[in-house]
Parts: C-alpha cells; structure tokens; sequence
C-alpha cells in the first residue's frame, strides 16, 4: 500500500501563481526533498487556484496548514531545512495582515479567509486538480450518485428547493430553467456550460475550472439525467488554457472509470461531454450567441422567445448554465437542497463568488454568503485601499453593472439589492476605486469595452454605444458641453429599451450609475474644465519646480522626448511634446516634478 | 479503475481520505525531535520507523509533525505523543525497534509504554 | 495551393479537413487548426475549407472577421497580449501599453513589427487581475509590470 506521508506540501499552480513563477518551485522542492531522501515522507502536491493570487507563488504546508506568499525557487532550501526537517516555520514568508502588519502563520486565521464560505470554491487550491482519487475523497460525484438514485423530477425539485439561481449574471432560478428543459418536447436534448468569462475583472470560473475540474462535469451530469439530456458541451474561452487543459484530463479519467460514458454508475444512464474552445467574442456569453458560436457560426443573438429550452443547440431543447452554477450543484444534491437554502437572503440563496480586485490590498476571490454587506468584503476580507488612500466607489457587475458609493457600503448584497441601486450581480466582478480614480474615465472605460464587443446586429446597441462613448471621450478631452450629460441620459434609456440582448440592454448602466453617483465629476470635466482625480490627461500637465538638481533621470524615462537641459541645472518639460503620462514624476529621486 | 456503483466510490473514498490525511491537522499528535541533535541520534530513522508503522496499521487522523531541539539531547531521539485531553508524554532514547509499541499501545490505545517515558506535561 | 505555402503545411490543412470536414458545426475548430498550421488564415486557405467543407466563402469570411482569434494577416512569431480589463486599467495598462508600442516601434494602427518577431494585441481581460497589470507573451504572463519592465521582458523573445 501506499506509504503514509507526514507532511503534504502543496504548490499553486493556478495561472496567477504559475505566472509567477511557481512552475520553478514545483521541481525544486521534489529535487530537494529527494536529495535528502524524504521524497517518500513528504508529499509534493500541484493544486489550483487559492484565489490570493497577488500574493503568489502559494505554498501551504500540512499538517501544520502554514501558509507561505511569494515563494521563490531559492527560498525552497530554506523551507525543506528549518520547516520540513526541524519544525520551524520560516518566517520571512509568511502572510501579514494589511492593517497590523503581523505575520500569521495559520490558512485559517488569515481574514482574508476567515470570513469567506467555501462551497463551490472548498476544493480549489486543496485538492490536486489532476486527481480524480482526490476529488471523490472530497465526497465527489456522491451528489451523482444519490440523483441517479432519484427520479429526475425529484433532482429538480432538490434544486429549486436550493434556491439557486444563476451565478453568471441573470439570476434566473435554476431549478427552474431545468424544468423547461425537462417539459421540453424531444428526445434529444443538450446541457451546456457556459464557461466563456468574459467581464474583464472576473476569474472565478477559471479558478474552479483549473482548481476543481471535476465538480463541474458531476454538475453538468447531473443536469443532464435531471432535464433528460445526455450530451453535454463546456464553451470554454480560449484565453483559459490551462483550464481547457484541465477539464480535458479530468473528462478522460471520468471515461475511464465509468463515470461519464455509458451506464453511469449502474444507472443506465448515458452522458458525454465535449469541449468547445470560443474564439473571443464577449458577446458569446449570451446563451443564443453562445450556441450560434458552437453551431460554428457568428456568435450573434437572436431574439428571444424561442427559448434554448425549447430550441436550443441545433434547434433541441438545450440547458445553459454558467460554471459556477454547475460547481453549486453537487454539494447541493449531497446534502440536499434545504442546506444550501439555510445560507444567504430571502430571495438570494447560499454563497456567491466575488473577484476583488483594483485598489484594494488583498486581491483574489472570495466566497461569501448573500447578504454579507460590502463593507465586509472590502474592509474585513479585502484588507481595505491601500496606501493610505480613501475608497471612492466598487464597481460591481463588470461593464453591465454599476457603482457603489461609499453611503452604500453597508448594503447587503443580493440581487434585488444590486439592482435597486443601479448595479447588478453579474459574474461577480468587484472592482474597487480609490480617489485617484475617476469616474468619468471609468464609464468610459466600460462603454469603450461594449461598444467593441457590440455584434453589431442591433442598431441601438452598435451605433448608440458608438455615439456615447465618443461623447464620453468629449468630456475626457475637455470638450464637454452642458447638453451633454442629458444627451447621455436620454441615449442610455434608447439603448437599454432597445437592444436585442443583454449586452446592450445593460451597455448604459455604467454611465447611468456614475452620473447617479458622481455627477459632480461630470460638471468639474465639462464646467472647470479638471478632472477631480487627475486621471484625465487633457487637464493635466507636468512642470519641474526649483527642486530639480537636473540629475537627467527624467529625460532619460520620458519616452516622448518632452524633457531637455543640462546635466546639474534645472530641466523643463515641453508641454506640447508631453503625453502626460507621469513615467518623470514617478523617477524623480527629489520630488521636483509637479502635476497640475 | 472503474466506478460501478456508489459502493466502489465509497471505496475509493476511504482511500483517498487516508493518502491525504497529512492535509487536516489532528489534536492526535507525534512530534519527533529533529533538531542537529536528534537527526545525529537516529531520529530520521525513528519517523522513518513511525510513518511505517501507521501506514502499516492503518491509523489516520494523526499529524505526525517535527520539533527542533528542546535542550534534552542526551535523551535523544524524543517523540511526543500528544492525545486530546491527555497529558503530552515523552519519551526518549527511542529507536525504531521501539515504535510498533509506543503507536499501538499508546497512540492508538490510550496505554502509555512506561519503560521509555521521560516526561510527561 | 500553389508555390506560397509548404507542401506539408497544405497536407495537414487536407488530412484536418479529410478529418472533421463533413461533420456539422466544425468550422470554428477547422479554422482554429488551420490558423496553428500557417499562424495566420490566407485567402487561400479559406478558399480551400469552403471547397472541401461546402460552406460559402462569405460565410467563412464572416465568422473569420466575427472573432477576435482569427488573423488574416501574417502574425509575428511572438504574441503580445497587453490586458486592458478593469482591474489592469486602474493600475496603469495604458502606461504599460504605450511603453510597448514605442519599445517595439509601432504607431498607429500597426500591431506587428517589420521584422515579424512580435505582435502586440490588447486583450479584454485573461483573468489574471490579481496581478494587475498584465501581459501575456506567447503562454507566458507577466504580472505586475511596470513600463521600465517591459523592455527587458521583450529581449527575452527572439
């Protein structure tokens, strides 16, 4: 039998980590504990995603669960000598908490951890997601097995009790859009995971995918025995390719043992599951342009009803979830529906995963249950903003959703409380804001993204977005007028009354949401023609004070060549050649370039 | 392997609990010296011996963790057995001939092997 | 296919449309193949899976020009993805941007440089925001960069 390992070290091997250089440290310590001969005693584990990826290269070392940031190939030694062989913990690489700056050593009593829920995250980061042995130690495909014990109905009936609903945007109940699926006439049927990503500052579905491939194919199987289905299709973007990669090995092993393929676990039911790699179009999130790019054509909506329900992938009846939806559905089926529904809000049940990231100290994912106000998950999760700075807004819902000021922290988050103020669930993304950044630019931002992403197959959608962002970059450029910002109002209520999908019924709601919150940053770029945060270029310029000791560093960074003088007398900067782009400021040894 | 009903997952279950029981600290405990002056008095050879003899006889839900020198080498090598709610036993001078007994008399059942005890907290 | 492209280049493209040609809903995976074998999609090469897969060239044309994955320009032998998602734009993926055009030298709309050793791209997002800002060269990415980073990272792709 396999011997028992004392210790188990496990690696990140998650993008994030990976491209921090974890893929070094992996071999090292094998090497290392080899050389010492402890390559039996010691367990060197690949895991995915822990969701701190800033913090990365992780490496957590059990029994004691000592967690260790920013590992590098030459602190190996270090750990294998003082922890692995004599039981000290090295201390120069462990977490410090962003407000004391005290190191802990335990995973569990980091905050960032502290207060999250894992549920359709538990496994990722403490499994190896190449194992499926590690996965059903986990209690996997259990919930399978307990729904093939079931009549589909009674599966159904499991999840709608769950109160899940879709955790890629809409929010629609799950458990009832399986049942439509179910209702469907036709004998052939599909379930489809959309696990095409796209809100720029959301990577949950990529955490799971690479951190806990499995979860998702016994969710995905599940559906399909639920809703009479039995082929399955993952639309996976092909910007994720270690997932793509995952999914693909953790698809063989289910092959292999009996799991996915014919005869499920002696149930009689059959299951396949292929995977789609999308070619980059953020509009094939959307469930008819998504099966429109699998069918191999433009991913471009169509109008709504036929549902996929009904007509779906090749006209059949068809099922689409998102990732973390299907990562929801196991545990769901093992410990039944009313466990799940225990967790969150009246109308918002169980966990959601929110990707914390911008101007915030601890980046990564957390899970948290519905109804946790956002002041936890920036403050007590996120570690707060960093640098002294002061928050100014969390922009929620990627470019479909809105903005939180700071008055509305204390909201507790579920999807109706999102909606009521201009925001929305989305995938999740939580993008936070200090005072350095501008708001207007930020709408811009995000028009700027939709408009590019529009399919161009509606008129408000294409050309409406088009019109309001070259208004937006108006205003950035100081060339604002009064009419403008209820201009952009009237727009934004056409292009939300009138667009074909999602994509453009929800392109406004960034700039809604800024001109609801921060109108005054609108009337400063327009009226006083500043840009509050100093972010819009056209109302900023560089000039060097009296302090310049013309030591030349700042010509020498400037990439336009703006800046000239002699060595050791005051240098000036040229402000027509000047692309404001600050490279001198932040070189400057004696603080002699001012930007105003 | 092949997965033919919830019976051979089960299986496969236990077995994947016990290869990565390392990953879930335990208030069972044995902690092995191994400080300069416990590796130069065999004590690899003891966790060697120790983590044989579990796997050997099954015993899971124990972290089996490492300590530097606690200032008594002449008695090295030291292994403590820490159970919940039980004084923390140590015991010295310990070679691998002599841990079949002390994990299955004392770590597994409760029973503490006199002879080798030389502290107990 | 005339003398433009490798005789083997053009028997993988056959062997790939022998292979899943006639099976529906192929076209996006037939044109991500052929676009690995010839790092780019030529008029010729589209011309040759409408022959053999019965799909209009128009059609073709159209999913081509659809996605952003697809070129049909020749591409330099190393991609640059710089990420403009949110979470890179707030912590500076314009500067990082800008510093990788003039270190590459390209202006304006131009994305690939005269000697065909890099393209730069802007992607949306690669999910990688913990390390904001962000780029991608080839399979490999590079995390929280500064514009003096870039030039150093660029010299190690030849």
């Amino acid at each position: 039998m396999e011997k028992l390992a004392r210790a188990h070290v496990l690696i990140c091997g998650g993008t994030g980590c990976s491209s921090s250089g974890s893929k070094e440290i992996i071999p090292e310590m094998r090497g290392k504990l080899k050389a010492k001969g402890m390559e039996d005693e010691i367990k060197v584990v690949e895991t995915g995603c822990h969701g701190l990826c800033e913090l990365g290269p992780l490496v957590i070392v059990y029994p004691e669960g000592v967690f260790y940031i920013r590992v590098k190939a030459s602190d190996v030694e270090e750990i294998v000598e003082n922890h692995l062989i004599k039981g000290r913990v090295v201390d120069r690489l462990l977490y410090r908490e962003p407000a004391t700056h005290a190191t802990v050593p335990d995973y569990d009593d980091i905050a960032f951890y502290k207060k999250q829920q894992r549920y359709a995250l538990v496994n990722c980061g403490h499994i190896n997601p190449e194992s499926l042995e590690e996965y059903i130690g986990t209690d996997g495909y259990e919930g399978l097995a307990k729904a093939l014990s079931m009549k589909p109905e009674e599966v159904i009936e499991e999840v709608k009790k769950s109160g899940l609903r879709g955790r890629g945007g809409g929010g629609f109940p799950t458990g009832t859009k399986w049942q439509f699926t179910r209702n469907a006439v036709g004998s052939k049927k599909y379930v489809i995971c959309n696990a095409d990503e796209g809100d720029p500052g959301a990577f949950m579905d990529r955490s799971v995918l690479e951190g806990d491939p499995h979860r998702v194919l016994e969710g995905m199987i599940i559906c399909g025995y639920a809703v009479g289905a039995d082929e399955g299709y993952i639309y996976c973007r092909a910007e994720y390719p270690l997932a793509i990669k995952r999914l693909r090995g953790a698809i063989g092993q289910a092959l292999e043992s009996g799991l996915l393929g014919e005869n499920i676990l002696g149930s009689g039911f059959n299951f396949m599951i292929h995977i789609k790699e999308g070619a980059g179009a953020f509009v094939c999130g959307e469930e008819t342009a998504l099966i429109a790019s699998i069918e191999g054509r433009r991913g471009m909506p169509r109008p709504r009803p036929p549902f996929p329900a009904n007509s779906g992938l090749w006209g059949k009846p068809s099922n689409i979830n998102n990732v973390e939806t299907f990562a929801n559905v196991p545990s769901i089926m093992r410990d039944g529906g009313d466990y799940f529904a225990s967790q969150g809000t009246e109308t918002s049940k169980g966990t959601k995963v929110f990707a914390l990231t911008g101007k915030i100290n601890n980046t990564g994912l957390a899970e948290v249950p519905m109804g946790i106000t956002m002041r936890e998950i920036i403050y007590d999760i996120g570690g707060g903003i960093p640098n002294g700075k002061k928050f100014k807004a969390v922009q929620i819902g990627g470019p479909s959703g809105g903005c939180l000021p700071e008055q509305l922290l204390d909201l507790a988050v579920d999807y109706e409380s999102l909606i009521r103020a201009g925001a929305m669930m989305g995938s999740g993304g939580l993008v936070v804001m200090d005072e350095t950044t501008c708001m207007v630019d930020v709408a811009r931002y995000f028009l700027n993204f939709t408009q590019d992403e529009s399919c161009g197959k509606c008129t408000p959608c294409r050309e409406g977005t088009k019109r309001m962002l070259e208004i937006l970059n108006r205003i950035c450029e100081g060339k604002g007028t009064e009419e403008d910002i209820p201009l952009l109002e009237s727009m934004a209520q056409s292009i939300k009354a009138g667009s074909l999908c999602a994509l453009g019924q929800t392109a406004p709601n960034p700039v809604l949401s800024t001109l609801n919150f921060f109108r005054h940053e609108y009337e400063a770029h327009i009226r006083d023609h500043k840009c509050p945060a100093g972010v819009c270029t056209a109302f900023v310029g560089y000039t060097i004070t009296e302090g310049c000791r013309g030591c030349g560093l700042c010509k020498k960074v400037c990439p336009a060549d703006a800046i000239s003088g002699e060595v050791k007398a005051k240098h000036i900067i040229d402000p027509d050649k000047c692309i404001k782009c600050g490279a001198c400021q932040s070189k400057c040894p004696f603080k002699a370039i001012e930007k105003g | 392997m092949t997965i033919k009903n919830l019976e051979d997952l089960r299986k496969i279950k236990e077995r994947a609990k016990l290869s990565t029981s390392a990953r879930r600290k335990s208030e069972t405990q044995v902690i092995v010296g191994m400080g300069t002056c416990g590796i130069a008095a065999g004590a690899r050879d003891v966790m060697a011996a120790i983590l044989d003899e579990m796997s050997r006889a099954g015993v899971h839900d124990v972290s089996v963790m490492q300590d530097g020198c606690i200032g008594m080498c002449q008695k090295e090598p030291l292994v403590d057995i820490v159970r919940p709610g039980e004084p923390r036993v140590t015991y010295g001078n310990v070679k691998p001939a002599d841990v079949p007994a002390i994990i299955s008399e004392h770590l597994v059942n409760g029973r503490i092997v006199s002879g080798l005890v030389v502290a107990k907290v | 296919m005339g003398e433009k492209f490798a005789e083997k280049d053009v028997a993988k493209l056959d062997e790939l449309l022998a292979d899943l040609g006639s099976q529906k809903g192929t076209l996006i995976p037939i044109l991500q193949k052929a676009q690995d074998i010839f790092g780019y999609l030529p008029r010729e090469v589209l011309i040759r899976i409408s022959e053999k897969t019965h799909v209009p060239l128009s059609r073709i044309y159209g999913v081509v020009t659809f996605y952003a994955q697809f070129h049909l320009n020749p591409r330099g032998r190393n991609i640059v993805r710089s990420c403009q998602g949110t979470a890179c734009h707030v912590r500076g993926a314009k500067a990082v941007l800008s510093e990788l055009k003039s270190q590459l030298g390209l202006e304006g709309d131009e994305t690939t440089t005269k000697d065909l050793r890099f393209t730069l791209e802007t992607v949306a997002c690669i999910g990688c925001c913990g390390l904001a800002p962000v780029i991608m060269v080839n399979d490999q990415t590079h995390g929280r960069l500064v514009p003096e980073a870039i030039k150093g990272i660029l010299e190690s792709y030849k």
